[in-house]
């Protein structure tokens, strides 16, 4: 058997690789990409504690999450594809104004 | 060591490479792939906890729809390799240790509060009937709020993405 | 007949020798799915299609296998190495992986035990056939951006658009055949499909009034695995031959094996899921190893019909424009599958 706090400490590790990622990446996809780490490990420790305290709400919350997460996902990529096509970059340095 | 503790191990030492990964590679679509593995390796440990339908569905819409929204967007624009800047530079001097300070810290109060309380794997089971009871019972409310949700978002996203009326009409002249 | 489960020592041996005869078996069946369409759409053309090699040209799989293996493997020099080789891998392994959920019979009984007929019964079997047609996508999309061309990257680019759009119409009108026997196990699904209405008319799914939940999946399914009408993402005429234009020898093979294999897996679910899988008329005067040995021959006459279907469509219908196939799939396919849906969950609750 696995302690519960394995399962947290992996969730929290995953948390923590996400912050980085949004932190020190210049890529505004990648940047993206961070923050859906940092939800998949989320999803860990909800699963986790609903194993552990016997109750599914923990799972159903998962299924919120990723609802979230991919209404997040669509609109996101939506707004990237505009801001290149107005800027013809990616680079999160170079979108500093709100203008053209 | 029990099998499942092996296979805990395993998959998690999946998840957390592939996460590094995503953070060592330079080219996004690098990053997007080892994003997928975490994902892959979420799904065994949804597995191992006996969440079965959510696996399942972390494969379907995580990594089966969503991710390759990612990757189409990747091929799309294009995407090339990261630029290295000064501002990077400086989050990366102040980011990694931050990470590791506080992922050290994080693991530490963990451990140190729930100690060695076991979760039984399998002890519930995630099927997708009772799931489903909670869902549309308990949770109807916010069920019906995400779907409103979703729907904005889907709205959005095709205002977004067309092209603005200002640049089509400029190209028509 | 006893019902004891075996023990972990034999379920392994003879799980692996399941795998290795199914894998056989499969492999076999993409072999001469591909003489089977040669042939089929050269009678329909007015040819004979092949017939050098063996008799009827049974003989032309291998041949083509042989070539496939001695050629050479070409890599040009502007793609993006790894994932230029990993992307017919991805594509082949996926496309591998999902028999291992589907059942092809009923159970065998030998001494003590008995054996399903299947890899392994999964609880969410269906949903994890699903997942894993929605990761093959990434072989198809990998190998159109890896390859650096042009042709190859719109091709890569409409095959993901294409199947993830497609994938939605699919999933919902598999929601029907659910709701209908409330299980997500394949064998409990082909289970409930038992039995028959006034005594002759099967009680299949399709005959429940599944009819346009199978109809919308046939055609999601179809552009699921980028068969005509759909398979915009190769179109010879436009994109010489899409994703895989820069691949040769065993690489390209490996893409053709992966098509060929979710044809099968297609035509398998669509057998299981809506025409009662191995459900079929057995006489009770029949020995015992007809008992088993029928169903399986069912089941395996109902795939060849869908493969067969497949075929003749290819023979029939022209290819889609890229708009029409999106329009199509979400103005059309979708609000069908969602009426079919409400339908059946409204019938089911009377």
């Amino acid at each position: 058997m696995v302690p519960l706090s394995y399962y947290l400490v992996l969730s929290a590790i995953l948390f923590a690789c996400g912050v980085t990622g949004f932190l020190i990446k210049r890529n505004v996809i990648t940047i993206f990409m961070s923050i859906e780490l940092m939800l998949n490990g989320v999803n860990l420790s909800f699963v986790a504690f609903a194993a552990k305290w016997h109750a599914l709400s923990g799972q159903v919350f998962v299924f919120f999450v990723m609802v979230v997460a991919a209404a997040e996902a669509a609109v996101g990529l939506a707004i990237i594809i505009a801001i290149y096509r107005a800027r013809e970059t990616l680079n999160v340095d170079q979108m500093n104004l709100l203008k053209l | 060591m029990s099998i499942h503790l092996v296979l805990f191990l395993f998959f998690g030492a999946v998840a957390v490479a592939g996460a590094i990964n995503l953070l060592a590679q330079s080219h996004p679509i690098n990053s997007a792939l080892s994003l997928i593995a975490v994902m892959a390796a979420l799904a065994g440990e949804f597995l191992l906890l006996g969440a079965e339908f959510v696996a399942a569905i972390q494969v379907i819409v995580y990594a089966g729809a969503i991710m390759v929204l990612f990757v189409f967007v990747i091929m799309l624009l294009n995407a090339g390799v990261e630029e290295r800047t000064k501002g990077s530079r400086v989050a990366i001097m102040f980011g990694i240790p931050g990470m590791l300070m506080g992922s050290v810290l994080v693991a530490w109060a963990v451990l140190h509060s729930y100690g060695q309380d076991e979760v039984v794997a399998g002890a519930l089971e995630g099927a997708p009937r009772d799931i489903a009871t909670l869902l549309f019972r308990e949770f109807l409310l916010p069920f019906e709020v995400t779907s409103i949700l979703i729907l904005i978002a889907i709205m959005g996203a095709v205002v977004l993405a067309s092209k603005p009326q200002a640049v089509q009409k400029r190209k028509e002249h | 007949m006893g019902t004891h489960a075996l023990p972990i020592w034999l379920f392994i041996v003879v799980s692996a020798i399941k795998s290795a005869i199914l894998l056989f078996v499969l492999l076999t069946a993409v072999a001469y799915t591909v003489w089977l369409e040669r042939k089929v759409v050269g009678h329909m053309q007015n040819r004979w299609g092949p017939t050098r090699v063996g008799p009827f040209g049974l003989l032309q799989p291998a041949a083509d296998g042989l070539k496939f293996l001695f050629k050479e493997d070409l890599t040009p020099p502007h793609v993006y190495k790894p994932l230029y080789i990993a992307a017919p891998m991805i594509a082949v392994i996926f496309a591998l992986t999902s028999i291992a959920v589907i059942p092809f019979g009923n159970s065998v009984v030998i001494g003590r035990y008995t054996i399903p007929l299947q890899i392994t019964d999964v609880n969410v079997g269906l949903l994890l056939i699903l997942g894993i047609t929605s990761i093959g996508v990434y072989g198809v999309a990998l190998a159109g951006w890896s390859s650096n061309n042009k042709y190859s990257l719109l091709g890569g680019l409409r095959a993901s658009a294409q199947m993830v759009s497609y994938e939605i119409s699919l999933g919902l009108s598999l929601v029907g055949v659910l709701i209908m026997s409330g299980s997500f196990s394949l064998r409990h699904i082909v289970e409930a499909q038992q039995g028959h209405f006034w005594g002759f008319i099967p009680r299949w799914n399709i005959f429940q009034g599944q009819v346009v939940g199978f109809f919308v999946y046939l055609i999601a399914a179809y552009a699921e695995t980028n068969r005509i009408p759909f398979d915009l993402p190769e179109a010879e005429t436009e994109l010489v031959a899409g994703y895989h234009t820069e691949y040769s020898a065993m690489k390209f093979a490996m893409f053709f094996m992966a098509e060929y294999a979710n044809m099968i897996t297609v035509a398998c679910l669509a057998s299981l899921l809506f025409l009662g899988g191995w459900n079929g008329p057995i006489p009770a005067w029949l020995p015992y190893p007809l008992h088993v040995i029928l169903p399986v021959v069912y089941f395996v006459a109902k795939v060849f019909v869908f493969l067969f279907i497949y075929i003749w469509v290819r023979g029939t219908l022209p290819r889609f424009r890229y708009d029409q196939l999106m329009a199509f799939g979400w103005k059309f396919l979708l609000p069908v599958a969602i009426c079919n849906l409400i339908a059946t969950a409204v019938a089911v609750t009377w």
